[in-house]
C-alpha cells in the first residue's frame, strides 16, 4: 500500500476527524476556518483521503454490546495458506462475521485464520460458528469468547 | 445500563454508519433521507451517544495507509493477574483493543506503532513488564473488515 505524504493541513484534517466529529448542522464549520477553506473543499478533500485509502471510513462507530450484539468471539482456524483464500471467503461472507484475516503465526499457535463473530446470545453464537465450519470443510478451530473488555478506543495518530 | 432502540433509531444508525457525513450539511442530507426533520435527528444521535451506543463519530484511518504497522497480540495469563497485566499492556498507547477471553491464550490486544521495529520493541518490553510471552501474529491478508453492523427494522441504506 502507498504511503501519503501529509503536509501541515491534512495533518490538521485528519487529527480532527480521528476524533468526534461535532454533532451539528455544519460539522465542519470550525476546522473550514482553521484550514483557510471553505466547507466544500474540506468535504472534497475528505473525499480525495477516502480514495486514496488513507480514511477507510467517515461514520458513527457503534459499541456492539449496547448496540445488541452482547455476545463476540474471535475464532480461529488451521488452514493451509494455499486454502486460506477460499477459507477466507467463505468465513468472511458471513454476516455477523466482522473482521477475517489470515495471520502469521508462530509455531506455539496452531490456528492462522481469524474471523470475530457477533451474537445476541450464546446460543446464537455457537449455532453461527456451527454454520461457519460445515460452510469452511474445517473441524480445527478455537473459540476465544470475550470475558471482559480492558480498552477499546480508535487510534490517534497525531 | 440498557436503552431501548427505536426503529427509527435503527435506520439511523445504519445510514449513520455509511459514508453519508461527508458534506456541508450532512445531517440535512441524512434527515431528508429518512423523512424527518434535521433537529429531530440530531436529538435521536445525542441520546445514542449519551446510551454509550454511538461511540464515536468520525473516520476510520487506514494504518498501513498512514504508514503504520499493526499486530494482534496474545499472551497466557493467569485468571487473577489479568487485571494487574491488562492494565500494564493498556499503558502503551499504541494498543487500541485489549480483552480478556478463554481459551488457552486468554489476553488478546492490538498493537499500533510507528514502524514495525518500534512494534517489536514494545513488545520485547512489555514481555519484561509483565515476565511471560508475548505472541505477535500481524495480518497477511484481510478477507473482511466491516464497514457496518447492520440494526436491522427497515434497512435504509
Amino acid at each position: 500500500m502507498k504511503i501519503m505524504p501529509y503536509d501541515e493541513k491534512d495533518r490538521k484534517l485528519l487529527k480532527f476527524m480521528q476524533g468526534d466529529i461535532p454533532l451539528q448542522s455544519r460539522p465542519y464549520q470550525a476546522i473550514a476556518l482553521e484550514l483557510g477553506w471553505n466547507e466544500s473543499e474540506v468535504a472534497a478533500r475528505i473525499r480525495e483521503l477516502k480514495e486514496q485509502g488513507v480514511i477507510r471510513r467517515v461514520g458513527a462507530i457503534l459499541r456492539h454490546q449496547k448496540a445488541g450484539f452482547g455476545v463476540n468471539a474471535m475464532t480461529a482456524w488451521r488452514v493451509d495458506t494455499n486454502q486460506a483464500d477460499t477459507v477466507g471467503d467463505i468465513l468472511a461472507g458471513f454476516e455477523r462475521v466482522s473482521h477475517c484475516y489470515l495471520r502469521q503465526v508462530p509455531p506455539e499457535f496452531a490456528y492462522n485464520l481469524f474471523a470475530m463473530v457477533h451474537a445476541h446470545d450464546e446460543d446464537e453464537l455457537m449455532r453461527l460458528i456451527g454454520e461457519m465450519a460445515n460452510a469452511a470443510g474445517i473441524d480445527d478451530y478455537s473459540v476465544f469468547r470475550s470475558i471482559k473488555e480492558y480498552k477499546k478506543v480508535s487510534m490517534e495518530y497525531f | 445500563m440498557s436503552y431501548e432502540l427505536t426503529p427509527l433509531d435503527r435506520r439511523i444508525l445504519n445510514v449513520l454508519q455509511a459514508d453519508f457525513l461527508i458534506s456541508e450539511q450532512p445531517y440535512l442530507a441524512i434527515a431528508e433521507r429518512l423523512g424527518i426533520e434535521e433537529s429531530e435527528l440530531l436529538e435521536r444521535i445525542g441520546i445514542m451517544q449519551e446510551a454509550g451506543i454511538i461511540r464515536r463519530i468520525g473516520a476510520i484511518l487506514e494504518s498501513r495507509a498512514m504508514g503504520y504497522y499493526s499486530t494482534l497480540c496474545a499472551c497466557r495469563v493467569e485468571p487473577e493477574r489479568s487485571d494487574e497485566v491488562a492494565a500494564i499492556i493498556n499503558g502503551q498507547a499504541g494498543v487500541t483493543h485489549n480483552y480478556l477471553r478463554d481459551g488457552e491464550y486468554n489476553l488478546w490486544f492490538t498493537m499500533t506503532g510507528e514502524s514495525e521495529n518500534k512494534v517489536q520493541a514494545i513488545i520485547a518490553e512489555l514481555e519484561r513488564e509483565i515476565g511471560m510471552l508475548i505472541l505477535a501474529m500481524p495480518a497477511d491478508r484481510v478477507y473482511k473488515i466491516r464497514v457496518a453492523l447492520d440494526m436491522g427494522e427497515n434497512n435504509a441504506i
